[in-house]
């Protein structure tokens, strides 16, 4: 069936099976490709988007279950979102695959609590795995694209 | 078996002989090619052009410098490390250096530690030291050469700063764009002098950051899940649930209903659906129905063969044909020694996923002999080979594109390429050319093996009039990785013993006899992070730990003392740097506990404490003081970060990891059943880098972060509950 989406602040008409899931639709049919595949049982947060400013998770949502909402993916953050100036500012990402998610996360954090604690920052990251271990540095990135730390910290310390 | 006719070089330090490829006339169809050097032999095929700056530096006309990258960037961020390798020696304007993937080309781009292409063993900076430096040196001796014959001056009054030649005398300067046609007639010089690395300006600081991190904060990196083409088909497989099961019988018609499936196939791996999009596959796999031949399958639980393996080092379960044990550490006379028994302890390791947030994934044309892969590949020798078995042709005929990788940690590279031969399988019944994309689901990839193998330890140590130890008996059973070798080396397999084997506390230990038992089981298994460290550097490091408490001595001073005995200054200066870092010695923060462990690998020495407490039952792991000698560090910034990442992965093992097997069957799925750190649980890494001589050869940084967390929370616990941890994971589901 022909479903309209509102992508990024754009209609967009794809036709798909009502019960795809979003991820696929956005992926194989909209060519934004930003959103992950990881675990396909929202367990891993690699395929999170907003929809109305809310994370939800795009490989369990049915695209038909999406009506008028404004679905915002990494694409739609325009590349110099606060957090994305702090993502490359402290080199968080290694293989950089869950990025795309955590950012996405993180950006509905910011939206909810513009200067999140650290316990708000444990709650809203947990279901954001990296199997990389960049954890840390994305802990600190989310507090230096909130205004609570420097910019130029540096997670690192010579001898 | 012929005989070898290729061994790794030797230039490469140490650490990497357990990937040691030993390529056989018949690893490339039976041919006996006298004459030819091994790297010819593996490259045969492949169009070898470079341009007039060598293999790996290209210079674009507008200045502009790209290092050819012969190894993978999957999270490492090695690329920066190299480039700034060639950047450093080539004076080069360090901001607009790229980066980008080599083909694959086993004579142009072999790991000189390793004898083909293929990145691992934290080799990638190790191995491309002195290459790299000498490529970016050459080069800048063709510019220096070009400015001095077009401003006739002597070269040796001609410096190099930022892609910038200058001559200070005559006032002339020119940028690299402006002399490029020249230098690049210049013929390279065979042996480029060398800065000397006093002089380094670059290497070594801040400045050198990894050139990715823009491109993966906004979903704009390619990954092999991420290929999109023209006609592109999208696989998906059913595989048998045991390991060695085979198709016996299969009804597609459902499958074949699924709007969007193109056609099903059997493959030697099962059955596959291809399709027009991801999800349509996945409609049509579900649908198959397939009955499988598990006549040949593996039908053991894990349990049953963990017991077997307790039981063979033990002495207590018979040798089967072909088991035998091999000695790699044996030294005085164990049993003539009297003394008191100090400590007899046995250890279990369980199978381990590598669980990559990408799962294996691949994308591949074939059309009749020809074969074209873009994907992530870590090992392109090990998958030409492979592919060109399939499709008759040369291996170095087999053409990749190295994309990056969501992760690896060992899993995409392996003998039998397995899900690169699978990929080729599917295109090959697709033929024509037709790009084939093969996705595995979560659940495809965490039941699909390779798994870092289910170990069992057995130490028995006696200790002298002042605790330490006398003898050690050392028994280890696990599944050899090597073994599943197609072309293997025979001997005792390294990546199961090192780290054991060598370790400074064997040295100063004057009785030893440590013994390796490698029997069979049917679960594929492969290196994973840090390979035989994820083990032997817990049992070392918690035995050392169990002993220094008898001895009624402090962790650190107990430690100390062995380094001494064993002339272990590496291993005495991180363990010193770690503990004056942390604050060993004062009081650890109210309600936590230190923990400290060290351990070599991959020619780095790391040295780790750790302050853990108990938080609902489960350990909780808060400031990790991490101490590396890394020799020359290149990107301090990329050594923490690795520090900080394979802390967290080897502590993801320690506290959660586990695949077990029930009747032949994976019990887990997903990220449910397959617990993995999360950002809640993450320790916060500090890394100092032990300062080195300059010049010192670089060593490796990606894997020896992982294995020394384990112990060390294990031993903060062991304080915290006088038990010692006998097997992991520490945290039961």
């Amino acid at each position: 069936m022909a479903i309209t989406l509102d992508v990024n602040g754009k209609p967009l008409t794809v036709e798909a099976a009502e019960d795809t899931p979003l991820l696929w639709v956005l992926r194989d049919e909209l060519g934004l490709t930003g959103t992950k595949y990881g675990c396909g049982i929202a367990q891993c947060g690699a395929c999170t988007v907003l929809a109305d400013g809310a994370p939800i998770r795009a490989c369990l949502t049915p695209v038909s279950a999406l009506g008028s909402a404004k679905i915002t993916t990494i694409e739609g953050l325009g590349g110099d979102h606060p957090l994305q100036q702090a993502w490359v500012a402290l080199d968080v990402p290694q293989c950089g695959y869950c990025q795309s998610g955590q950012i996405m996360s993180a950006a509905a954090l910011l939206e909810q609590s513009p200067k999140p604690t650290d316990e708000e920052i444990d709650g809203a990251m947990a279901g954001n795995i990296c199997r990389c271990g960049a954890y840390q540095r994305i802990h600190a990135a989310i507090k230096v694209a909130s205004g609570q730390a420097p910019a130029t910290a540096s997670p690192q310390t010579d001898a | 078996m012929n005989a070898p006719i290729f061994r790794r070089a030797a230039s490469a330090g140490e650490g990497v002989s357990r990937r040691q490829l030993i390529i056989t006339a018949t690893a490339v169809g039976g041919a006996l090619m006298v004459g030819c050097s091994p790297t010819d032999l593996l490259a045969a095929g492949a169009e070898g052009e470079t341009g007039p700056f060598g293999a790996f530096v290209r210079i674009a006309p507008d200045g502009a410098v790209t290092l050819v990258c012969k190894h993978i960037e999957f999270g490492q961020g090695s690329h920066a490390g190299l480039a700034a390798i060639v950047a450093e020696e080539l004076d080069a304007d360090w901001s607009k250096v790229a980066w980008e993937h080599a083909p694959a080309n086993a004579k142009l781009y072999a790991n000189g530690g390793l004898g083909a292409q293929l990145t691992g063993g934290s080799t990638a900076i190790n191995n491309s030291w002195d290459q790299l430096r000498q490529a970016g040196a050459a080069a800048r001796a063709m510019f220096v050469q070009a400015a001095a014959s077009r401003w006739n001056v002597p070269a040796g009054e001609i410096t190099v700063k930022d892609s910038v030649v200058s001559h200070a005398a005559s006032g002339q300067s020119a940028d690299f764009a402006a002399l490029l046609a020249d230098a690049a007639k210049v013929a390279p010089p065979a042996e480029p002098t060398l800065k000397d690395p006093t002089q380094f300006t670059l290497i070594g600081t801040d400045r050198v950051r990894r050139k990715d991190s823009l491109a993966k904060s906004t979903g704009q990196t390619r990954f092999t899940m991420d290929v999109q083409a023209e006609n592109l088909l999208v696989a998906m497989v059913a595989h048998p649930p045991r390991f060695g099961a085979k198709v016996a019988s299969f009804d597609a018609t459902a499958a074949k209903a699924m709007p969007g499936v193109v056609e099903v196939y059997e493959i030697p791996t099962g059955v596959a659906v291809v399709a027009n999009s991801t999800w349509a596959a996945k409609q049509g796999r579900d649908a198959l129905s397939v009955n499988w031949d598990e006549a040949k399958a593996e039908t053991r639980s894990s349990a049953d063969i963990a017991q077997r393996f307790r039981d063979l080092a033990a002495g207590s379960a018979a040798l089967e044909k072909g088991e035998e044990w091999q000695g790699f550490e044996t030294k005085g006379e164990v049993a003539a020694q009297g003394g008191g028994l100090a400590i007899e302890v046995a250890y279990d390791f369980p199978y381990l996923a590598h669980a990559t947030m990408e799962p294996m994934n691949c994308v591949a044309q074939v059309d009749g002999n020809t074969a074209k892969l873009t994907f992530a590949s870590q090992g392109p020798t090990l998958d030409q080979l492979n592919v060109a078995k399939i499709v008759a042709n040369l291996p170095g005929a087999i053409e990749i594109e190295t994309l990056p990788a969501g992760g690896s940690f060992g899993r995409r590279a392996n003998f039998q390429s397995d899900f690169v031969v699978e990929c080729v399988q599917i295109a090959r019944k697709v033929g024509g050319n037709r790009p084939v994309k093969l996705v595995w689901t979560r659940e495809d990839d965490m039941a699909a093996g390779y798994y870092r193998p289910l170990v069992h330890h057995r130490v028995r140590v006696t200790t002298d009039a002042e605790g330490y130890p006398n003898t050690w008996t050392h028994r280890i059973v696990t599944q050899s990785i090597m073994k599943g070798a197609p072309f293997g080396g025979g001997g005792v397999d390294e990546t199961a013993v090192e780290g054991a084997k060598g370790s400074p506390y064997l040295k100063a230990t004057p009785h030893v006899d440590a013994q390796l038992l490698t029997p069979d089981a049917g679960v594929p298994v492969l290196w994973w992070r840090s390979v035989g460290a994820t083990h032997t550097a817990y049992v070392m490091e918690h035995t050392i730990e169990q002993l220094a408490r008898r001895a009624g001595q402090d962790p650190v001073a107990y430690r100390r003392a062995l380094y001494e005995k064993a002339a272990a200054k590496r291993h005495l200066a991180v363990l010193d740097l770690a503990a004056e870092k942390a604050g060993w010695g004062e009081p650890a923060p109210e309600g936590w506990t230190r923990g400290v462990a060290v351990h070599e690998s991959f020619g780095s020495v790391v040295a780790q404490v750790a302050e853990v407490k108990m938080e609902n039952g489960e350990p909780r792991v808060g400031r990790v003081v991490t101490a590396i000698d890394c020799g020359t560090a290149i990107s301090p910034n990329q050594i923490a970060a690795q520090m900080e990442g394979g802390t967290c992965y080897g502590l993801s093992a320690a506290l959660y990891g586990q695949v077990t097997l029930t009747e032949g069957r994976v019990d887990q799925t997903n990220f449910d059943t397959y617990r993995v750190l999360r950002h809640n649980e993450a320790p916060k890494v500090e890394t100092y880098i032990a300062a080195q001589p300059a010049g010192t050869h670089p060593t490796g940084v990606g894997e020896p972060g992982t294995p020394v967390i384990g112990p060390a929370v294990a031993n903060a616990l062991l304080a915290l509950t006088g038990e010692a941890i006998t097997a992991q994971p520490f945290v039961k589901v």
